[in-house]
């Protein structure tokens, strides 16, 4: 069975608060770019089904050329190949026309599972993989925190949800969306990198999988950085423990957040 | 045209954050001079009059045997069935992971324009605007719509929660028109996981242990759980703290764990990484413990006592219980 394992390239997190407004506006953003680090649980969670059942896993992208770089990461880690979706050139593109590429990439490769993280740490929609399931009209199962089974044609999960834990079983083909209680993922082996670094990365644009450039369903507008905490700390002070227990109560109790 | 927002469900009735969405709808509803809906998918009938008494203009109730358990497609089916009858063109609804995989879904199936996990909703020249807290908490966006649909998920504790009580609105029953065919679903099992404590994101205090507890970590989380306790509050985590085995993943604060917005934030033996105040970072007032009194969440914290965590909190503890007649 064929598992394709869709990946975004994003900023590293550490980096993150260094994004500017501008950086966003211009879709340039200043920043080491890896691989999205919810995306390395499906792309280890791939690679674990890989040890379970026959299956192959192929890493998909939709990004700049650069976004290259987040499938040499998967392939690093062990997913079997990897598949570009080239959308440089388009403009205005949304979450709905990134979901229309990436499902015709998924059909093209023929795959019978798609495996995501639960979003990305640049747009935080958990959006894309949701239009993925609905145009490719297969069942959708998000939050996924352990596959328990993958036979007679179903895949049975459990995930997450506020308060419950549910076992949920959906006929194959299907996508889930996975969290980070899945599984650890694998830091890259040397000789990973290396096979990586030498692969062949095929590209498909995206205007060949029914995309084209347009407005978008939804506009940014404003982009600004929150406003900064202004807040100076006061440091409470007191001869013993029990003393500046004291006064942080009375601090907290005058503030009407207790 | 209508304003509909799904009142979601669990075990316990309708979901609190829901309510936190319709008391906003109801606004965004008069603003665009037009109608507020809420809508319920399955559950008890008994919930209609609950709903009622936060006065939408109308509580429409879908219904069918084939929504007694939650099922992402079933209940999406029933949804555009409510959507269709009160011919709502904003959809809202709590960005709970049900609710943040029903808008999506729903959001692709219609065509819609969709904003997810939004922190605010307003009405500009007739229009629908949300605001986005995105790259993890680092920018704000105003999301404007293009297009007759739109979608959006709230964040929950973005709006208050609204006081019933209100003189109930029409209730229309729909009827789901759902076979078993069509939902491609089986749920095998549903595991309350519900404990009794206060989820993070609902809770309006939140006490947190970090690295700072390696010492003795069991005994450092019963520490930071009994003042938890005292305050009726939730107990947070850092990464660190997590990825270390001290305590579960769901207790995680940060950009790889939940994003909160407590009116207090207690930060015990937490540096303060940034990836963990990207988290935390719109509490109201954050007060941080640490031995180290260069620590960077000092920085971010409005009050803050340089000193040992094992001292501090069973010292804390031992004052709000006073204080509080516990």
């Amino acid at each position: 069975m064929k598992v394709a394992v869709l990946v975004k390239q994003t900023p590293d997190t550490a980096e993150l608060p260094k994004v500017s407004a501008d950086d966003v506006r211009s879709g340039k953003v200043k920043a080491t770019m890896v691989i999205n680090p919810w995306d390395e649980f499906a792309a280890e969670e791939a690679i674990l089904l890989g040890d379970r059942y026959d299956v192959d896993a192929v890493a998909i992208s939709m990004g700049s050329p650069d976004a290259v770089d987040a499938l040499k990461h998967a392939l690093a880690m062990g997913v079997g190949a990897a598949s570009l979706v080239d959308s440089s050139g388009l403009t205005g593109v949304d979450m709905w026309t990134t979901a229309t590429a990436l499902a015709a990439a998924v059909k093209a490769e023929g795959a019978e599972l798609v495996i995501t993280g639960k979003q990305s740490v640049d747009d935080n929609s958990g959006a894309v993989y949701a239009g993925v399931a609905a145009r490719l009209g297969w069942p959708l199962v998000s939050a996924v925190t352990k596959v328990v089974e993958i036979a007679g044609g179903r895949i049975t999960v459990e995930r997450m949800v506020e308060g419950a834990q549910e076992t949920v079983s959906v006929p194959l083909p299907a996508v889930i969306s996975v969290g980070k209680e899945i599984n650890e993922p694998r830091y890259p082996s040397f000789m990973g990198i290396r096979k990586a670094s030498k692969a062949n990365i095929p590209a498909t644009p995206a205007a060949s999988l029914g995309v084209a450039s347009g407005s978008g369903k939804t506009q940014w507008t404003n982009i600004r950085k929150p406003e900064e905490r202004k807040t100076k700390c006061v440091i409470i002070d007191g001869a013993t423990v029990e003393e500046k227990a004291a006064k942080l109560a009375d601090a907290l109790l005058a503030e009407k957040v207790i | 045209m209508s304003v509909l927002v799904w009142i979601e469900q669990n075990n316990n009735g309708p979901v609190g954050n829901s309510f936190e969405v319709l008391g906003k709808a109801r606004e965004v509803a008069a603003a665009l001079g037009t109608q507020s809906v809420a809508a319920l998918v399955g559950g008890d009938a008994a919930n209609v009059e609950k709903v009622r008494s936060y006065g939408a203009d109308v509580v429409m109730a879908v219904t069918s045997p084939l929504l007694a358990n939650y099922r992402l497609s079933a209940y999406v089916k029933a949804l555009r069935k409510a959507v269709e009858a009160a011919n709502a063109t904003v959809i809202l609804m709590a960005a709970t992971v049900r609710g943040r995989e029903v808008a999506a879904v729903l959001g692709s199936e219609l065509e819609a324009g969709y904003a997810p996990d939004a922190i605010d909703l307003r009405v500009e020249g007739g229009k629908l605007v949300a605001v986005r807290s995105v790259y993890s908490n680092n920018i704000l966006a105003d999301v404007t719509f293009s297009c007759p649909m739109q979608v959006v998920s709230i964040r929950p504790r973005s709006f208050p929660m609204p006081e019933p009580g209100a003189v109930g609105g029409e209730v229309k029953a729909v009827d789901a028109g759902l076979s078993e065919g069509d939902i491609k679903e089986q749920v095998l099992e549903v595991k309350s996981t519900d404990t009794g404590e206060v989820s993070l994101t609902d809770a309006s205090i939140i006490v947190s242990g970090g690295r700072g507890v390696q010492q003795d970590p069991a005994k450092g989380f019963e520490l930071v759980t009994q003042l938890a306790n005292v305050l009726g509050a939730a107990v947070g985590a850092s990464r660190a703290a997590v990825d270390a085995g001290y305590i579960p993943y769901k207790h995680q604060v940060g950009q790889t764990g939940k994003t909160v917005k407590p009116d207090l934030y207690i930060a015990a033996g937490i540096s303060g990484a940034i990836q963990h105040l990207a988290g935390m970072g719109g509490s109201k007032i954050i007060v941080a413990i640490n031995k180290d009194a260069e620590a960077p969440i000092f920085e971010k914290a409005n009050y803050g006592i340089v000193g040992d965590l094992y001292q501090v909190l069973p010292a804390l503890t031992a004052e709000f219980k006073k204080r509080l007649g516990k």
